[in-house]
């Protein structure tokens, strides 16, 4: 029986010929990941094992980028925990401030990931690697702990949804809108325990960009992972970034999927996630006038380049609406310098926004843009959960970087094209 | 396993954000965390839980972050055994790693009202609602999982050399 690309990879990495939907397997890792929130529970349940060290250090990497630079006094204490750990287990790739970056945004644009690996990460975005053609998925503390020490994690082998995408993006239209409308059309349930494997022609006209948020947001519809087919986008990214030699696995013509879903990205539109699901998935004739009293453009999903040019492009020579805190988070320090460099970050100061060293911060309510109770953001982040980034009686409206750029000038919830 | 205890029950989609919200998360102290479980989303759970406890709940128990916290939270709140329609797979596969016991059961949880005692039997496969006499069955977990729950999670499999 024909395998999707995850099934290939999976196998591949349990030294099978073939696996089937439902079959558990012990697979080995090619990169294993966790950050200042989760390394620390991963490291206490390290000790328990008692191992002389990590199974591989090169293929082990820890980011500081939840509450970096540290907010307060048990966060320092949690960063310095990691930081202890990957010295003594002379781990090679330790991101601490002033090289980290939002770790979904940093791994692949410093080459750690390749199309064909297998991933775990300590955190549920994890799942976003799969832009590049590999396996990753979103995993807890103790399997971090585990797969640091042997290098392999337990898997029950996936079956999946196929998006076949056709057609164009239109003008301010992003992966973003992409994966709100999926999302709005599936539930947050509707991909569970699945894959969501994205091929067709409109591969074609999706950046690097799009595809790394789209499939950062596959847990958010319950998904083990989201994996694009690898074409020479993904291919001259990998090359760019210096990353592994790729192994590309492509669907088999009689793989069996459980759904085909058809997405016709010329007919998407400018999206928006209402409180408190990321399912409420609402364009622009479907609301009318929202206030707001913050934007958040950043995170993993959305702090990339591509997300800031976008921005910048919409709020260049305006000033934001009077009353509502813009802030904007590059996710990493190379995309920091190339903002400024092309002179994104003078554009965001200009208008009233503010610039943020690279965090994760406000996305889960960390620090950096905490809600009072009663009000409302406009954010390019990932989760609308209750209380999410701040008090319960907070509202969190999910859209793309140009959609929040144009709710930024107006004060409400406005679409890029309305701008 | 057998467990016994009076049911606490919310909704669907109850995410690791309200069941444990990050701005706890700078601490992985257990104890600490117990104290603020459920805080975002049902302000008197940590008053009234008791040892025991059973909580039953919709479909996508647990969806968001993949933090441990959260199975943990629960755990050392005192909480014996979770039952949901369906639960989102990070925590379904933290819970099985920590040994927080967990399973799926839709008619069970619609057959199961706030406060009702309930005796979960996993090893057969049977859930009985002590106060109105209803019963239910599930399945066994797959030999892998409970080799793993047997051994008291996978830490401790992993000591034992029973995964490799």
């Amino acid at each position: 029986m024909g395998m999707t690309m995850t099934q290939k990879i999976l196998a591949a990495h349990a030294g099978l010929e073939s696996v089937q939907a439902g079959q558990l397997i012990l697979a080995k890792l090619d990169l294993v990941l966790g950050n200042d929130i989760t390394s620390p529970v991963a490291i206490k349940e390290f000790a328990k094992l008692n191992k002389e060290g990590v199974f591989d250090k090169d293929k082990v990497t820890m980011v500081m980028d939840h509450f970096a630079p540290n907010k307060d006094i048990k966060a320092a204490e949690q960063c310095k925990m990691c930081r202890d750990f990957c010295g003594a287990n002379e781990v090679t790739h330790f991101y601490d401030v002033g090289e980290m970056g939002i770790e979904h945004a940093l791994l692949p644009e410093k080459g750690l990931v390749s199309a064909g690996y297998a991933v775990i990460g300590a955190d549920s975005h994890t799942c976003t690697y799969g832009a590049l053609g590999a396996f990753s998925t979103g995993v807890g503390s103790t399997d971090m702990a585990c797969g640091m020490a042997i290098g392999k994690a337990w898997f029950k082998v996936p079956s999946a949804i196929k998006f076949n995408l056709t057609g164009k993006l239109r003008k301010y239209v992003s992966g973003k809108d992409v994966i709100l409308h999926i999302i709005g059309k599936i539930g947050v349930d509707g991909a569970l325990y699945r894959s969501m494997e994205f091929t067709g022609e409109g591969l074609s006209s999706l950046s690097m960009a799009d595809r790394l948020c789209i499939a950062n947001m596959a847990i958010e519809a319950g998904a083990k992972n989201g994996i694009f087919e690898v074409d020479d986008i993904t291919l001259d990214y990998i090359k760019a970034h210096n990353g592994a030699e790729p192994q590309i696995f492509r669907a088999d013509d009689d793989a069996q999927y459980d759904e085909v879903i058809d997405i016709n990205l010329s007919e998407i539109e400018p999206t928006v996630s209402f409180p408190h699901l990321p399912e409420n998935a609402k364009t622009f004739d479907q609301f009318g006038d929202i206030e707001i009293q913050q934007v958040v453009i950043g995170s993993c999903t959305n702090g990339r380049l591509e997300d800031l040019q976008e921005a910048a492009e919409i709020m260049k020579g305006k000033k934001c609406a009077k009353g509502v805190r813009v802030i904007v988070i590059p996710a990493t320090q190379q995309i920091y310098l190339d903002a400024m460099e092309q002179g994104l970050l003078k554009i965001f100061i200009e208008s009233g926004a503010v610039v943020s060293t690279p965090t994760c911060g406000p996305c889960l309510g960390g620090y950096m843009g905490i809600l009072a109770a009663g009000e409302r953001a406009v954010a390019t982040t990932n989760r609308n959960f209750v209380g999410r980034m701040g008090h319960v009686d907070s509202e969190i409206y999910l859209a793309s970087p140009a959609t929040a750029a144009a709710s930024a000038i107006t004060g409400k919830i406005t679409s890029p094209w309305n701008i | 396993m057998k467990y016994t205890g009076n049911v606490i029950k919310y909704g669907d989609n109850v995410d690791t954000d309200v069941i444990i919200p990050a701005r706890y998360l700078n601490t992985s102290d257990h104890k600490e965390l117990a104290s603020h479980c459920m805080e975002d989303l049902d302000k008197t759970f940590v008053s009234r839980v008791q040892a025991g406890d059973i909580i039953t709940a919709g479909q996508n128990f647990g969806c968001g972050s993949s933090r441990e916290h959260a199975p943990i939270a629960i755990k050392a709140s005192g909480v014996s055994l979770v039952i949901a329609k369906s639960f989102a797979r990070i925590f379904y596969r933290n819970s099985i790693n920590i040994g927080l016991a967990i399973v799926e059961c839709p008619e069970a949880v619609d057959g199961i009202g706030e406060g009702d005692k309930v005796e979960a039997d996993l090893d057969n496969g049977i859930i009985k609602n002590l106060t109105t006499g209803a019963e239910f069955k599930t399945e066994p977990f797959p030999e892998f999982v409970q080799k793993i729950i047997e051994n008291g999670g996978l830490i401790q499999s992993i000591a034992d050399g029973v995964i490799k």
